[in-house]
C-alpha cells in the first residue's frame, strides 16, 4: 500500500475507507453543550468515521431550531471557542475531528491565529458555512499553511459550471447540502439530496458527504446509495438534548448498521 | 469619480461589504446583482419606478424650514420630509424598487425583516399593490412595542411572524428572514430593509434611496442658494442616511450619521462579519455578536451598513451617538416647536443637532426626517405619562 501524502489526515482516512467499501458517517455535536464530550466519545465508539464539533455562534443563520437551541444553551453555559478547543484537545479519540463554525469566529481571531489554534487542539478540518468560494481565499490560505483541511459546501442551487470550482477548493470532503433550507429533521430525504450528490460525484473524486436534512437511519442509507457518506446534525443533537450522551451512541450505532447493510 | 461610486466586483466599499452568505444563496445574490444592474440601466424600469414613486408614494417629499426651532437653536434647520411619504417613512423608496425588480425577475413572494415595522409595512404595501405574497419577520420585543405596525401589516394582507431567538429584535429578525430565504430562494425575493446584507444589497438599496438625497440637495439649493453646511440622519442599518449622503457626498457638506448609544457600531470601530457583510459590528472578545439596546426599534441593531463603515474609515462622514434620554427630549421638542411628531429613529438625528447646536451657529443644517411618529405614540405614552 502506498502512503497518500497529497491529502490531509481526514481526506486520507476518508479515501482509504471509501476504497475499502465503507460508507462514511460524520455526526455533528454542539461543542460546549453539557455532556458533549461524552456524546462525542459514544459516537466514535458506535462507529463514527469523524466528528464535526459545532462551535456555537450568536447568529447561526444556517441552523434550524434544534441546533440553535443547543448553541444558545452552550453559550449561556459559558462556552467559548477557546474553551471548546481546550476541551477537544483532551478528547483522545482515534478519528479525525472537524469544527463547524461561522466565519466571524475566525475573522475575529484572525486567520493565521485561528488556524494555529485548531492545529494545536488537534482539529484537522474546518467547515465554515457562511464563507462561500468567492470569500474563502484568505482563510483557505491560512488553513492550508497550518495543515487544516477546509471543507467546502455545494448547494442544490448551484449551476453545473460552479460545482467543479467548489470541488477544486475542497479539502477533507465535499459537503453536499441535502436540501434548500437550514439544519433540522425532515420526514423524508429530499430529492435534491441524491441529485446533488450525483452531480458532484460526476465532477470530483473528493469524498462527497450529504448533510442538512439527513434525519434518520433510513434516510442515511438512502443517501449513501449515491454519496460516499452522510453528516447528521439535528437528529444527533436532539437526542443529546432530550436523552443525553448514551442516546447519541445508540442512535449513531443504528445509523452505522443501516449504512453498512 | 464620486466618493460613493459603485462597489468593487466583490461588492466592497474599501475594506467593507462582500458576500458572506451560505452557498445556497450565492447564485441568488449573483442573479439579483445581474438583474439589478440590467434594470437600473433600463429606462423602462426607471420610468416605471419613477411613476409609482410619484403617483403612489407621493414623491417628491417636501423640504420644510423649521423657523421656530431653528431660531431657538441658532441655526437654519431644514427637514427632508420622508415622514410624508405613503406608509410614513423613507422605507417605501427601497421597497417599491425591490418589489418591481422581484416581479421583473419572476418572483411571486417577498420575505422581509423589520425592526420598527416601517420596512415591514412598506413591504406589505408593495406586495398588496403588485399582487405578491409577503411574509415579515419581526423580533418578539418589537412586535410588542410597535403593535400598531403589526396590525397594519396584517391588514395589508401580509403574514407576520414573531421571532423569539436571541435578543428578539431586528438582528434576530434578519437571521430568521435569511433562514426563510435559504429554503424558498427559488420562488422568493428577500426584500432587505436597509443598506446592509450581502452584495448587491448595500449598493442596490442605496441607489433606490438616492432619490431623496438628490431631491434634498436641489431643494436646499433652491431655498438657500447653496448645499447645506451639515447633513444629518439617524443610522440603524443606514439606508435613510445613505440616501441623504449620496446626494451630498461630492459637495462640501459635512455628513453626520447618528447612532443610538446602545447600538453604536461605528464608535467601537471593530470590523466583523454577520448578515452577509463585513462591517463595523458590536461583538465580544470571541466574535459573538452583542445585543444592541435602544428605545427605538428601528435602530436597535449591533451593526451598520458597510458603506458607512467605509465613509467613517476614510473620514468622510462622522458617526456620533446619542442617549435614549436625549432622544425622548428631541421627540417632544419637535412636536411642540414645529407641530411635527417624529419617529423615534429620526429623533436621534435631532438629538445630535440639539447637542451640537452651539457649534453650528448660523449654519444650514439639513436633517432627514425619515419617518413619522404615529407608530411610537403608544410606547411614548408609557414613557412620558403626559
Ligand atoms: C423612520 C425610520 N427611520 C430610520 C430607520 C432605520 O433604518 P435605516 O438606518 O436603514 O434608515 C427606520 C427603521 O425601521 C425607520 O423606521
Amino acid at each position: 500500500m502506498t502512503t497518500d501524502l497529497t491529502h490531509g489526515p481526514m481526506e486520507r482516512a476518508f479515501r482509504a475507507s471509501r476504497a475499502a467499501g465503507r460508507k462514511l458517517l460524520v455526526p455533528y455535536i454542539t461543542g460546549g453543550y453539557p455532556g458533549w464530550q461524552d456524546a462525542l466519545r459514544a459516537a466514535v465508539a458506535a462507529g463514527a468515521d469523524a466528528i464535526e464539533i459545532g462551535i456555537p455562534f450568536s447568529d447561526p443563520v444556517m441552523d434550524g431550531p434544534v441546533i440553535q437551541q443547543a448553541s444558545q444553551h452552550a453559550l449561556e453555559s459559558g462556552a467559548t471557542p477557546v474553551s471548546i478547543l481546550h476541551e477537544a484537545r483532551g478528547l483522545d479519540v482515534q478519528v479525525p475531528l472537524a469544527v463547524m463554525l461561522y466565519y466571524n469566529t475566525v475573522h475575529h481571531a484572525g486567520h493565521e491565529r485561528f488556524a494555529a489554534q485548531l492545529r494545536d487542539a488537534g482539529i484537522v478540518a474546518a467547515i465554515v458555512p457562511d464563507l462561500p468560494l468567492e470569500e474563502a481565499g484568505p482563510w483557505c490560505a491560512a488553513a492550508d499553511a497550518a495543515g487544516v483541511e477546509t471543507v467546502m459546501l455545494a448547494a442544490p442551487t448551484a449551476p453545473d459550471s460552479r460545482l467543479p470550482l467548489i470541488a477544486a477548493r475542497a479539502r477533507g470532503f465535499l459537503y453536499s447540502v441535502g436540501l434548500l433550507g437550514v439544519t433540522g429533521e425532515r420526514s423524508s430525504l429530499a430529492g435534491t439530496a441524491t441529485a446533488l450528490a450525483a452531480r458532484l460525484k460526476a465532477v470530483t473524486d473528493v469524498p462527497v458527504l450529504v448533510g442538512v436534512g439527513v434525519s434518520n437511519a433510513e434516510q442515511a442509507a438512502e443517501a449513501v446509495k449515491v454519496a460516499d457518506g452522510v453528516v447528521q446534525g439535528a437528529s444527533v443533537v436532539r437526542r443529546l438534548i432530550e436523552h443525553g450522551p448514551d442516546a447519541v451512541g445508540e442512535y449513531v450505532a443504528s445509523v452505522r448498521a443501516a449504512i453498512d447493510a | 469619480m464620486s466618493l460613493m461610486a459603485e462597489p468593487s466586483a466583490s461588492g466592497r466599499f474599501g475594506e467593507f461589504g462582500g458576500r458572506f452568505v451560505p452557498e445556497t444563496l450565492v447564485p441568488a445574490c449573483m442573479e439579483l446583482e445581474a438583474a439589478f444592474t440590467e434594470a437600473w440601466a433600463d429606462p423602462t424600469f426607471r420610468a416605471e419606478l419613477d411613476h409609482v414613486l410619484h403617483t403612489y408614494a407621493g414623491r417628491p417629499s417636501v423640504l420644510t424650514q423649521c423657523h421656530n426651532l431653528g431660531q431657538q437653536l441658532g441655526i437654519r434647520l431644514l427637514l427632508k420630509r420622508e415622514d410624508l411619504n405613503h406608509t410614513g417613512s423613507h422605507k417605501i423608496n427601497n421597497v417599491l424598487g425591490q418589489a418591481l425588480l422581484a416581479k421583473r425577475m419572476g418572483k411571486r413572494r417577498l420575505v422581509a425583516e423589520t425592526g420598527a415595522g416601517q420596512h415591514g409595512v412598506a413591504s406589505a404595501t408593495a406586495a398588496a399593490l403588485l399582487g405578491m405574497e409577503c411574509k415579515v419577520y419581526m423580533g418578539a420585543v418589537d412586535v410588542e412595542r410597535q403593535a400598531l405596525n403589526v396590525f397594519r401589516m396584517k391588514l395589508l394582507g401580509s403574514e407576520v411572524e414573531a421571532v423569539h431567538s436571541g435578543s428578539r429584535t431586528l438582528k434576530d429578525a434578519v437571521n430568521e428572514a435569511m433562514r426563510d430565504w435559504v429554503a424558498t430562494v427559488e420562488t422568493s425575493h428577500y426584500c432587505l430593509g436597509s443598506v446592509m446584507g450581502p452584495h448587491p444589497y448595500p449598493w442596490m438599496v442605496r441607489e433606490f434611496h438616492r432619490v431623496l438625497g438628490d431631491e434634498a440637495r436641489e431643494q436646499c439649493i433652491g431655498l438657500t442658494g447653496d448645499v447645506p453646511d451639515v447633513a444629518v440622519a439617524c443610522v440603524g442599518g443606514g439606508s435613510n442616511a445613505i440616501g441623504l449622503f449620496s446626494g451630498l457626498v461630492d459637495h462640501r457638506t459635512r455628513l453626520v450619521g447618528v447612532e443610538p448609544a446602545g447600538g453604536a457600531a461605528v464608535a467601537r470601530a471593530q470590523p466583523g462579519v454577520v448578515h452577509g457583510m463585513r462591517s463595523y459590528l458590536m461583538q465580544d472578545e470571541y466574535g459573538q455578536v452583542l445585543e444592541a439596546h435602544s428605545i427605538s426599534a428601528g435602530l436597535d441593531y449591533p451593526g451598520v451598513g458597510p458603506e458607512h463603515s467605509h465613509l467613517a474609515s476614510i473620514g468622510r462622514a462622522e458617526y456620533p451617538n446619542v442617549t435614549d434620554a436625549e432622544v425622548v427630549e428631541a421627540f417632544q421638542l419637535l412636536s411642540r416647536s414645529e407641530g411635527i411628531i417624529p419617529a423615534l429613529e429620526p429623533a436621534h438625528a435631532l438629538a445630535w443637532i440639539v447637542r451640537a447646536a452651539p457649534d453650528l451657529r448660523g449654519q444650514t443644517v439639513l436633517m432627514n426626517l425619515s419617518g413619522r411618529g404615529d407608530k411610537d405614540v403608544a410606547q411614548m405614552m408609557d414613557v412620558l405619562k403626559l
